[in-house]
């Protein structure tokens, strides 16, 4: 399985950001082999329908649950039309690797 | 048949006075010249306030969103990526579209190699025509409010009013985007109106970017003259813009346009000056003519 986390910066030390469509960067994580992966998020520049361009980025990455602060309606709409999972977390989490702790403790809020 | 003049009143900065020198122009020279005003301000259009056109006519305006016939669709993903508005997304197996991000251009439906795009009229908004007391003919268009998209409404208000006149005075929306390109696009002349402030400045620069891509002359009107700083001044001082007006800074002006009344009918004083203001016009349209 692969999650995908809305981050500021580039490493699992970074601040996660709590945008989903307009953060600067994606931090994907696989706990089976605790193998991480950086992408620039390129939806940040879009003059409008950034969240959805991300929902289609996670759908093209075969992701299966997305991370991040909060989800705009139409990347809500379109992330849960493909089947994936959106959690979500507070700014009580100062880092990434913070985020995937409670991700693995069951600490996080599913979007219903 | 002579070729209609169209006249665009924009400003860059909103609340400097646009519909106030759109109203007084289009009320002064409807007296002796066939005048049509277009509310081009789908947003927040104001300009019937002023005038009280009897509307006789109601039209709805739409937007042209793709609908997908699925049984054809091979989801192929050609109308995914040829949107540049992000408002078509491709699930596994299926197309999803986003009608609030379409802005209607038609590319989906062109691009698809199997038909299966379909373009469905939504209605998002009004196209009214009326008539004034003087004479005026008079258009307006009203985006319903949610809809993102003014730009439609405003093209189709434009295919809407196809009747002759002589002079057709567009009132523009404030700001210096989609909206008002759609608006000065086809016009022969844009007045800028300006109040002498750091913002008005700025948003002034800002129209005079938009404008140096189009054909139109173009020519400012200095509003709440008096106010402010002398930095618009000093700026077309260095250009060939002229300043074709100078409107004075008076809390009685203000006090009368928030009443709803028309600058020309409680300063008739004024008169004069927009029909000067016209001739200004016509001949610097002329010139532009010749020098291309």
């Amino acid at each position: 399985m692969k999650l995908m986390i809305s981050s500021q910066g580039e490493s699992l030390e970074s601040v996660p950001n709590l945008r989903f469509g307009r953060c600067p960067y994606f931090i994907q994580y696989d706990p089976s082999d605790e193998s991480c992966q950086v992408y620039k998020n390129k939806a940040v520049a879009e003059s409008g329908g950034a969240g959805v361009a991300a929902a289609q980025f996670m759908i093209d990455h075969d992701i299966t649950a997305v991370i991040s602060g909060r989800f705009g309606p139409n990347a809500y709409r379109a992330l849960s039309a493909a089947g994936i999972k959106m959690l979500t977390f507070d700014q009580s989490l100062q880092t990434i690797q913070e985020v995937i702790n409670a991700y693995q403790n069951n600490l996080l809020t599913e979007v219903a | 048949m002579i070729k209609s003049i169209r006249i665009a009143v924009a400003s860059g900065k909103g609340g400097t006075g646009k519909t106030m020198i759109a109203t007084s122009l289009a009320a002064t020279i409807a007296n002796t010249r066939a005048v049509q005003l277009i509310d081009c301000d789908v947003e927040a259009p104001n300009a019937h306030l002023f005038l009280q056109p009897c509307i006789h006519e109601n039209n709805p305006a739409y937007i042209y969103i793709p609908d997908i016939n699925h049984d054809k669709c091979i989801a192929c993903g050609k109308c995914v990526r040829v949107c540049e508005f992000n408002a078509i997304a491709m699930l596994r197996e299926k197309i999803l579209v986003f009608p609030q991000l379409c802005h209607g251009c038609g590319s989906c439906s062109l691009i698809c190699p199997v038909d299966a795009i379909q373009e469905q009229a939504r209605p998002i908004g009004e196209l009214r025509h009326g008539i004034t007391d003087s004479g005026l003919d008079f258009y307006m268009g009203e985006l319903t409010v949610s809809e993102p998209m003014p730009t439609p409404v405003i093209r189709q208000l434009f295919a809407y009013t196809k009747a002759p006149s002589d002079i057709v005075i567009l009132d523009s929306p404030p700001g210096a985007s989609c909206s008002v390109v759609a608006t000065v696009y086809d016009a022969d002349f844009v007045l800028l109106v300006t109040e002498p402030t750091p913002f008005g400045l700025h948003d002034l620069k800002q129209m005079l970017g938009v404008l140096a891509q189009t054909k139109a002359a173009t020519g400012v009107i200095i509003n709440r003259d008096g106010i402010g700083d002398s930095s618009v001044d000093d700026f077309l001082d260095e250009t060939s813009i002229p300043i074709l007006m100078r409107i004075p800074y008076q809390p009685e002006i203000a006090k009368r346009l928030a009443a709803g009344q028309i600058l020309t009918d409680f300063m008739p004083t004024f008169q004069q000056k927009f029909e000067d203001l016209l001739e200004n016009i016509e001949e610097m349209i002329l010139q532009e003519e010749r020098s291309r």
